[in-house]
């Protein structure tokens, strides 16, 4: 097995976010101060924006999943900009895992609250003509995977376009071979880093944001 | 051997790239224009709004970054029949 640098990354993203978890369990409480303070405000928003509105009351069960996915993702593209680092979901292994368990979560989730044989039809809506049920339960199999498939090379191309972009801007002053460029360049780069932020919490919010949008059409099928 | 569709090629894939980002462009610039219409007449919906915004941009950006991947993959893969390439092995193997 190799150590590449993806994976040392990610263990240095989770030890982060292992020890963020221990510091604030112990600040927490009523009023909570420090960096539980902080997280509260986060875990609040995507209790009451994120998860309850579109699983409902049981979504609780849910939201340590969601919270994780979004904290571990944010960290993992937050990482890539620190020098000499590298981001662990420009790697479409990593992408793709994610995108698995959301799959498999969306299923698991669906077959656990509705029962297998429910599950199985919900998909296709009731009073619909018999002759289009097969199309429209084709449809909606191949639906799934394109949901996770478009969630990994979503988080997967953001990260890349944004790394390469600022890799190119750089490499301008060695292919002009002169030293003018520099200072137009290293301030392009440094606007695009500032844009690379906004663009890692971003997308991050938006990957645990339609996880939760396709769990809770799993699990409450509109009729 | 005839390598002219190699060029061919990456002229699709630049072309290819272009065209993806002209229709995100046009796409999110709709939804801009949106967003600050409404934003315009309810200045107290601003808030939600941009969050609406910011979503819906997300998801369109995406699907402009679905035809970029593709790109990459096609100047990946013509990168091989160019003669005297060879960091890869199989354009070490191309070229031979």
């Amino acid at each position: 097995m190799y150590l590449t640098i993806h994976v040392l990354m990610i263990w240095i993203a989770s030890s982060i976010l292992i020890a963020g978890a221990f510091i604030a369990r112990r600040q927490a409480g009523t009023v909570s101060h420090g960096l539980a303070n902080f997280l509260e405000l986060i875990i609040l928003y995507f209790r009451d924006e994120v998860v309850r509105p579109n699983l409902g009351e049981r979504g609780d069960k849910y939201l340590p999943y969601f919270l994780t996915l979004f904290f571990f993702i944010l960290l993992c593209n937050l990482i890539g900009l620190v020098p000499y680092a590298m981001t662990p979901t420009s790697n479409i292994a990593v992408t793709a895992g994610m995108a698995f368990l959301t799959f498999a979560l969306i299923n698991v989730s669906g077959i656990w609250e509705l029962g297998p044989v429910h599950y199985v039809k919900s998909f296709v809506p009731h009073g619909l003509p018999f002759w289009l049920i097969p199309g429209i339960w084709l449809i909606e199999v191949l639906g799934l995977f394109t949901k996770a498939l478009a969630l990994c090379i979503r988080l997967f191309a953001n990260m890349i376009a944004g790394h390469m972009l600022i890799l190119v801007i750089l490499c301008l002053i060695f292919i002009f071979n002169s030293l003018w460029i520099a200072p137009i360049s290293l301030g392009v780069a440094v606007a695009i880093s500032v844009l690379e932020v906004f663009v890692c919490c971003l997308q991050a919010y938006v990957f645990t944001l339609l996880t939760a949008l396709f769990v809770g059409a799993a699990v409450n099928p509109q009729h | 051997m005839e390598l002219s569709f190699v060029g061919w090629g990456y002229i699709g894939a630049g072309i290819g790239a272009g065209l993806a980002v002209l229709g995100a462009g046009l796409g999110i610039g709709k939804l801009a224009a949106a967003a600050l219409d409404g934003s315009a007449r309810q200045p107290e919906m601003a808030g939600k709004l941009m969050t609406t915004m910011l979503i819906a941009a997300a998801l369109i950006e995406g699907l402009g970054l679905f035809a970029i991947v593709i790109c990459f993959l096609a100047g990946s893969t013509l990168s091989t029949y160019v003669k005297g390439a060879t960091h890869t092995p199989a354009a070490a193997e191309a070229s031979r």
